[in-house]
C-alpha cells in the first residue's frame, strides 16, 4: 500500500460544535484508485468529515487535502476534481434529468461535447429513456442513479458518496454498488463511500474505516478489521463434540489454562485470549473425539456490527 | 470563470421566475389592479381636461384615484412588496429543503455566486416588470387622454419607475434574508407577510399612538408641541419603506409638491405657488432614494455574510 499515491489525506482533522465533538483528531489516508468505506452508525461524524473534505465546513483543527490541495484554501480547485453525491440528493423537480445535468455541466465550464457527455452518462446509469422527463416523476432509485451521472459530469478523479444506498430496494442497491465498482475499477477513480449499512457496502470496499463517535476505531482491509478493533476482547469458540465428558474438559484446559468453559445441552463455549483452534483440533483428533461443529467468534465483522452499530441504533430509538 | 458561473446561475433563476406559476399569479394581480387604476384615473382626467387647461396631466394618470379605485401609485406601494416577497421568500431554504443546495455548492463555483445570482435575477425580473408596465401605461395613457407626455413628464415617470424598482428590490432583499434565517419555506413566507402588513398598515396606526405618548399635544396646544408630535409621528412612519416610497413618488409625480413634512404658516409667507423643475424634485427625494438603496444593501449584506458562513448541511 505504501507505494500508492495518497489522494485524500487528513491530519488531526477536528470539528467541534458548541457542546459536542463531531470529528476528533482524524488521520486518514486514502490511496489512488481504491474504494474506501467510511462506516459508522448515524451521528458518528461521517457527513461532517465529508463536508470538511469538500471545504463546505471549516475544521476547528487540523487540515484535509485532496490531491495535495488544501480543501479550505483552494476549495474551488478541489471541487473541480471531486464529485460529491450528498445523501438525500435533490434535483430541480421541474427540470428534466437532461436539463439538470446540463446545468451542472455548464457550472463546471463545459460547453463543447456537453450533449454527448450527457447522453453517455444517461446511458451508463440506464436513464436514457427517461432523460427528457421531469425529475419530479423519478423514483428514488432513479434519482440516486441520476445523482451518480451528476457527479460524473465534471469527470472527477475523486468521488465522494454519502449514504449512496440509503432508501433503495435490493435491486437498486445492487445497481448502485455495481456502478460504484465500475467507477473505481474501470475508470480508475478514487471512491470514498460513507454508510451506516455496513453489510451492504463492505463487499465492494478495498479498505474500510470504522468511525464511531467522531473517532476512527480501526482502518484496513475488511477481513483484518475485527482483530484490530477487538484485540483486547476474548475470543469465543463455539464447538460441539461427541461424546461430551469430563475428560474433554480437562483436555481443553490442558491446551491453555486461561480459558473459561461453559456448556449447554449441545454446545461447548470456550472463552480464550488466543486462537486455540489448531491445538484443539489436534488434541480432539488424537483422543478419538468427533468434531461436529466449530465456530470462532468475537473478532469478526458481525461483532463490530452488533457492538457498535446495533447498540447505538438501539440507544437512539 | 466566475462571471460565467454567475451567468449560468442567473439564467436558470430567471427562467425559474418567469416560468413559475407563483410569479404569474402575482403579476396578474398587479397588472389587473394597476390597469384598472389607470383606467379609472384616465376616465376622470379626460373630462377634467376639457374644462381647465392644466399642466402635467399625464402625471396625474398615476396619482389620481378614480371614484372607488385607489391610484396606481397607491397600488404599487401596497402590492409591490408582494411581488418582491414572492420572488425571494424560498430562494435559499427552498433549495435546502429540496437537497439541491449541497449539490450546487459541491461544484467549482465561488459560494457567493449563488446568492448573487439569485438576487440579480430577482432584481431583473422586477425591472422587467416595472419597465414594461410603465411603457404599457404610457401607451394606454396617450390613447385615453389624447395628450402626449412632455420630456419633463417622461423624466419624472422614469424616476418613478426607478424608485419602484428599488422599493420592490428592498422587499426582495428582505424576503431573501428570511429565506436564509428560517428553515421552512412556509415560515419564511408568513414572516415576510407579517413584516409587510406591519410596515404597510399597522405602523401607521401605531405611530400616532406612540407620538401621543411621547409628546402629548392634546392638552397644551402650543405650536411647538403639535409640531413635535407630528414630526415624531412622521419619523416613526418613515421606518416603513412604504412611507418613504410614497413620499418620494408623490414628489416626483407631482411637481407642485415643494416640501416634505410640516411647515408653519409663517414659513409659507411670501412663497409663490408654482411647480418645481425635475432636478429640484429629484433633489428633494434624494434622501429617500439613498435610504431605499441603503436598506436594500444592508439586507443583502446581512444575508450575504450569513450565507457565506452558514454550514451547508443537507
Amino acid at each position: 500500500m505504501d507505494d500508492k499515491r495518497v489522494v485524500i489525506k487528513t491530519q488531526g482533522l477536528t470539528k467541534k460544535y458548541k457542546d459536542l465533538i463531531a470529528v476528533n483528531n482524524l488521520d486518514l489516508e486514502i490511496y489512488e484508485g481504491e474504494i474506501f468505506g467510511l462506516l459508522g452508525p448515524n451521528g458518528a461524524g461521517k457527513t461532517t468529515t465529508i463536508l470538511m473534505l469538500l471545504g463546505l465546513t471549516e475544521p476547528t483543527g487540523g487540515f484535509a487535502q485532496i490531491n495535495g490541495l488544501d480543501t479550505i484554501k483552494e476549495t474551488i480547485r478541489v471541487k473541480e476534481t471531486v464529485g460529491y453525491l450528498p445523501d438525500h440528493v435533490g434535483f430541480y423537480d421541474d427540470m428534466t434529468g437532461r436539463e439538470n445535468l446540463r446545468f451542472i455541466g455548464r457550472l463546471n465550464g463545459l460547453e463543447k461535447n456537453i450533449e454527448d457527455r450527457i447522453d453517455n452518462l444517461l446511458e451508463r446509469v440506464k436513464l436514457t429513456n427517461v432523460g427528457d422527463k421531469k425529475v419530479g416523476t423519478y423514483s428514488r432509485g432513479m434519482k440516486q442513479r441520476l445523482g451518480i451521472a451528476d457527479t460524473l459530469m465534471k469527470d472527477p478523479k475523486v468521488i465522494i458518496l454519502d449514504e449512496p444506498t440509503l432508501g433503495l430496494d435490493p435491486e437498486g442497491i445492487n445497481d448502485m454498488l455495481g456502478l460504484i465498482v465500475e467507477l473505481a475499477r474501470k475508470d480508475k477513480r478514487t471512491v470514498l463511500i460513507s454508510s451506516h449499512l455496513l453489510h451492504q457496502v463492505q463487499k465492494i470496499c478495498d479498505r474500510v474505516g470504522i468511525f464511531v463517535g467522531g473517532e476512527l476505531l480501526a482502518i484496513g482491509p475488511i477481513d483484518t478489521l475485527g482483530e484490530k478493533v477487538f484485540k483486547d476482547h476474548d475470543l469465543t469458540l463455539e464447538l460441539s463434540v461427541s461424546p461430551v465428558d469430563d475428560k474433554l474438559i480437562s483436555l481443553i484446559r490442558s491446551i491453555n489454562d486461561d480459558v473459561k468453559i461453559r456448556t449447554d445441552e449441545s454446545k461447548i463455549f470456550v472463552d480464550s485470549k488466543e486462537d486455540i483452534r489448531k491445538e484443539l483440533t489436534k488434541v480432539l483428533c488424537d483422543n478419538d473425539y468427533k468434531l461436529l461443529f466449530l465456530k470462532q467468534s468475537g473478532r469478526d465483522l458481525d461483532d463490530i456490527y452488533s457492538q457498535y452499530f446495533c447498540a447505538k441504533e438501539g440507544v437512539k430509538k | 470563470m466566475k462571471s460565467k458561473c454567475l451567468w449560468v446561475l442567473y439564467k436558470k433563476e430567471m427562467a425559474d421566475h418567469l416560468k413559475s406559476r407563483r410569479f404569474f399569479i402575482i403579476l396578474m394581480l398587479v397588472v389587473i389592479t394597476g390597469f384598472s387604476a389607470i383606467y379609472a384615473a384616465a376616465y376622470g382626467i379626460s373630462s377634467a381636461v376639457e374644462q381647465e387647461n392644466n399642466s402635467f396631466v399625464f402625471l396625474r394618470l398615476f396619482t389620481t384615484s378614480g371614484s372607488s379605485i385607489p391610484s396606481f401609485v397607491a397600488f404599487i406601494s401596497f402590492l409591490g412588496p408582494l411581488v418582491g416577497l414572492s420572488l425571494g421568500f424560498d430562494s435559499i431554504n427552498g433549495e435546502v429543503n429540496r437537497g439541491s443546495l449541497s449539490r450546487l455548492l459541491a461544484q467549482p463555483i465561488p459560494r457567493d455566486t449563488v446568492i448573487n445570482g439569485k438576487f440579480l435575477a430577482g432584481v431583473s425580473v422586477i425591472t422587467l416588470m416595472m419597465l414594461s408596465m410603465g411603457l404599457a401605461i404610457g401607451g394606454l395613457g396617450i390613447i385615453m387622454i389624447g395628450i402626449p407626455p412632455t420630456s419633463d413628464e417622461i423624466l419624472r415617470i422614469l424616476a418613478f419607475l426607478i424608485f419602484s424598482i428599488f422599493y420592490i428590490s428592498l422587499w426582495l432583499a428582505i424576503s431573501q434574508l428570511f429565506s436564509l434565517l428560517l428553515r421552512q419555506t412556509a415560515t419564511s413566507a408568513l414572516a415576510c407577510i407579517a413584516v409587510w402588513l406591519f410596515l404597510s398598515v399597522f405602523i401607521g396606526l401605531l405611530s400616532g399612538v406612540i407620538a401621543d405618548v411621547l409628546y402629548p399635544a392634546d392638552k397644551v396646544e402650543t405650536v411647538e408641541a403639535i409640531l413635535r408630535n407630528s414630526k415624531t409621528e412622521l419619523m416613526i412612519n418613515r421606518i416603513s419603506p412604504s412611507t418613504v416610497y410614497n413620499e418620494a413618488v408623490i414628489t416626483m409625480l407631482n411637481p407642485g409638491v415643494r416640501t416634505l413634512g410640516f411647515i408653519t404658516q409663517d414659513q409659507l409667507v411670501g412663497a409663490i405657488p408654482g411647480t418645481l423643475p425635475f432636478f429640484q424634485s429629484l433633489l428633494l427625494t434624494w434622501p429617500h432614494l439613498v435610504s431605499l438603496i441603503a436598506a436594500t444593501m444592508i439586507c443583502f449584506a446581512v444575508s450575504y455574510v450569513y450565507f457565506m458562513k452558514q454550514e451547508v448541511r443537507m
